[in-house]
């Protein structure tokens, strides 16, 4: 991507601070109305259309493509210079937590590697404390968020179907993309689950089944303003549609799906309005004396030396946990506890998703003729939660409900595949093994429960008072407890996966938990971590207004994950995107009226 | 030359003293000696070029963090000796040897596999060393004891009897035990290397990793077998 000093402007309406979801989204949308960005990313530049490894096989990998502390998720996994660790950028975990923060350090962040699940909150996701007493609800309802999820699942690209369930919003008519077919272990799970009363739907996934239409959606999406519409039908005329094969998880040089580096900073770029600076470690906002930001400080990774770049807004979307961490660590005299924290609340109600799953063998998928299971790489059809008449009737024992990410059949063989024939066989080598091999090869199943966690007191992200990374910037260090409510849930999702494998004439992996702390992920393993500065409806209980907006510092924004006031089982980064488009929207009309910069 | 190579000079000469003993060694070399047979390219459509947008590329260090995933590397020196591969190689084709399907595990590289796993640098992959080296010893120890001749030269049966011995660790006998644990991570990394092969994807009936215009519905045949 092109990037360079910040030179063609040395003052910037608005400074961005991150380059995921939520920072290309505030780059895009600032930058087609005009306004001059800086784009700051802490990771270097990357560009998905030369750099992913399209078709290439494990055995063309070290290792055959094995995961490591380097690449968690694979070799080929799009993530470079991130994961669970990030060299001489540590973090750390007070007494009893093991948290795992993960980042990445590149240009589109965790864009270029996420599971492209875009599965909208629903009414009750937006009230949760209404409905059941418990955590707190949002300064703003689903009708709020509504138009910006359509605008931006069309900006973007969605597949889904149109079913219209309790709590689980459909897309206006003509927004998604029509799903692809089901696959034969999404078809046998949807025959055996629909008799227990579960529904198996198609997923929500931001991949392109067919292309856009660039003569209809940018005037669509940007009514009257012609830039918009320029750049991105140009961009939307770059993208090709899905053609089932090689994993989204390693990124998409045909931009069939959506990471902010292909459909976000491309046409944010073309516009002329946008600097990036990669290598851009920012660790503070400055303020003036009248308490109002005036730009940041970042350490140029390359050159190790600190610079100051201003602007008249600052939108901070560096992560979380990271846009805590920038915050806390702006303290002046004025802000002796960070910037944007008389609530005390920055850092606070940290939430990760509940994960728990268990895989099975289904002897009916054994020795079926050779058939393309690929797909468009994530889920065609899913389960969304179903028990929330029961769950609110007190039946379950805990209170809030999960999706289900299911999948299984014939992938493409990589390390381990067939480690599990030792076990299945009792030890079989030679021609058996190679029978064996055929046989089983396909018939494993798995289901995986991402389930909603209740923010609670003791789980929050500080600034650790002895520990710095290598440039110099104090760390954060993690508290973590998962209540009751998650520990069932985990429970609940291991024992209703096995009744759906046994369901489907399958024997289960294992036995499914009856302890929760046997089951669940730990803290950040789901990488759905959202809080630490929650929106709200006043400044005393909340960090920021209803359009992330600072109570304090009036022209400091958040459009990351930290204004989520709570963290439904559907996954953030469509919630994220949304309620960027809708604080830009803000920005942009508070700078009209000259109530801000 | 990448640019990569010229600023990466270390992995380079790694590389370079790989091809050296993959010269010294041309019946059963401890490295592969070429990386990777060329693989027709699919037909992929190419993104339209976005002539607004200047992308410059961004550029892989090369390291572990972020390797260079269009050009992979695995040219880290391998530690195993020749006559630890003959044995090796005789183990992987008694795993998987060849039938009417397809080829035995050491025709398509399975021990050199080997041979690049426990070389790795790691913690894991050092106990995999350790595991790997001791079990290469033991089995020909044990087959010297039981047939006075290494395990490579024993015939068939000598070898299926005592693969027998340690074939499945909760059945081993005790003094059978180490020996087991070593077949046991033999036969995963043997299974790994012949799979993720074109003849092991073949042979299991892998389909994909093709450009399709279009996804459909499971084959009718298997529709009406499983009743979906």
């Amino acid at each position: 991507m092109q990037t360079g000093s910040p030179k063609s402007h040395t003052e910037y309406d608005v400074i961005v601070v991150g380059s995921g979801a939520g920072g290309g989204m505030a780059a895009y949308q600032l930058s087609i109305n005009g306004l001059k960005v800086l784009l700051l990313e802490a990771g270097r530049s990357y560009d998905p259309v030369r750099e992913t490894p399209m078709f290439k096989l494990p055995r063309e990998a070290p290792l055959r493509g094995a995961g490591g502390r380097e690449k968690p998720f694979g070799y080929y996994d799009a993530t470079v210079d991130g994961g669970w660790e990030v060299p001489g950028e540590p973090y750390t975990n007070a007494p009893g937590t093991d948290f795992r923060w993960w980042r990445s350090r590149m240009l589109g962040g965790r864009t270029n590697h996420w599971g492209r699940i875009s599965l909208r909150m629903g009414e009750y996701d937006f009230k949760p404390k209404t409905r059941d007493g418990l955590g707190a609800d949002w300064p703003l309802e689903y009708k709020d968020l509504a138009p910006y999820y359509d605008k931006t699942e069309m900006l973007i690209g969605v597949y889904g179907g149109d079913d219209d369930l309790e709590n689980t919003p459909r897309s206006s008519p003509g927004v998604l993309q029509p799903a692809p077919a089901p696959r034969v272990v999404e078809l046998l799970a949807k025959k055996h689950a629909a008799p227990m009363g579960i529904p198996v739907i198609p997923a929500h996934l931001a991949i392109m089944t067919q292309r856009q239409d660039a003569d209809v959606l940018p005037k669509k999406l940007h009514p009257g303003n012609k830039l918009a519409q320029r750049v991105l039908a140009e961009s939307m005329r770059s993208r090709q549609a899905c053609f089932y094969a090689t994993p989204c998880g390693s990124g998409c040089s045909i931009k069939a799906n959506f990471q902010s580096t292909t459909v976000l900073i491309p046409p944010a770029l073309a516009t002329g309005n946008v600097d990036v600076v990669p290598d851009a470690m920012v660790r503070e906002v400055t303020v003036d004396k009248n308490g109002r930001a005036t730009g940041v400080h970042y350490i140029d990774k390359r050159t190790r030396t600190d610079h100051h770049v201003k602007a008249r807004v600052v939108v901070l979307a560096a992560s979380a946990a990271e846009t805590a961490r920038i915050l806390l660590n702006s303290k002046s005299n004025q802000f002796p506890q960070g910037l944007s924290n008389s609530s005390g609340l920055v850092g606070k109600y940290l939430m990760d998703t509940v994960g728990a799953g268990i895989g099975g063998e289904i002897p009916a998928l054994e020795g079926l003729p050779p058939y393309n299971n690929e797909g468009a790489s994530g889920m065609h059809m899913y389960i969304p939660w179903w028990l929330y008449k029961e769950q609110l009737g007190g039946k379950l024992g805990f209170a809030r409900g999960y999706h289900v990410e299911f999948g299984g059949g014939r992938g493409m063989p990589g390390n381990g595949s067939f480690n599990f024939l030792e076990g299945k066989t009792e030890g079989a080598y030679g021609t058996k093994y190679k029978e064996a091999a055929r046989r089983y090869y396909g018939s494993s199943v798995w289901f995986d429960g991402r389930g909603e966690m209740i923010p609670n007191e003791q789980s929050f992200c500080e600034i650790d008072p002895e520990t710095v990374d290598q440039w110099g910037i104090p760390v954060l260090r993690f508290h973590w407890k998962w209540s009751d409510h998650e520990l069932k849930q985990a429970v609940h999702m291991q024992q209703t996966f096995a009744q759906i494998i046994e369901a489907m004439g399958g024997k289960v992996n294992g036995k499914p938990a009856t302890d929760g702390t046997q089951a669940i992920a730990k803290g950040g393993q789901i990488i759905h971590e959202v809080g630490t500065c929650r929106m709200g409806t006043d400044a005393k209980s909340s960090v920021l207004n209803e359009y992330c907006q600072s109570w304090d510092v009036k022209n400091l924004f958040v459009t990351d994950g930290a204004p989520f006031v709570s963290n439904a089982d559907k996954n953030p980064t469509l919630s994220i995107l949304a309620l960027a488009w809708r604080t830009t929207d803000h920005i942009l009309d508070q700078l009209n009226k000259r109530e801000i910069g | 030359m990448r640019d990569d190579e010229t600023k990466h000079g270390v992995g380079r000469r790694d590389a370079i003293k790989g091809m050296a003993a993959a010269i010294a060694l041309p019946m059963l070399g401890t490295t592969e000696q070429t990386a990777v047979p060329p693989v027709a390219p699919p037909a992929v459509p190419h993104a339209a070029p976005t002539p607004l947008v200047q992308l410059t590329r961004g550029v892989p260090r090369g390291d572990a963090w972020d390797p260079d995933m269009q050009h992979p590397s695995k040219d880290w020196p391998r530690k195993l000796t020749t006559a630890e591969m003959t044995t090796l190689a005789a183990l992987a084709d008694m795993i998987i040897p060849k039938d009417a399907h397809s080829p035995s595990a050491s025709t398509v590289g399975a021990h050199l596999y080997i041979n690049e796993h426990v070389s790795a640098p790691g913690a894991s992959y050092e106990r995999d060393l350790v595991r790997v080296r001791g079990g290469v010893s033991w089995i020909n120890l044990e087959s010297e004891k039981r047939f006075s001749t290494p395990f490579a030269k024993c015939s068939l049966e000598q070898k299926t009897a005592i693969c027998d011995d340690i074939c499945y660790l909760p059945k081993a006998k005790e003094e059978f035990k180490a020996g087991a644990r070593f077949f046991s991570l033999v036969r995963n990394l043997v299974g790994t290397a012949f799979y993720t092969t074109d003849a092991g994807m073949k042979d299991v009936g892998f389909v994909g990793n093709v450009a399709l215009p279009k996804w459909e519905l499971p084959p009718a045949e298997i529709r009406a077998k499983l009743g979906i």
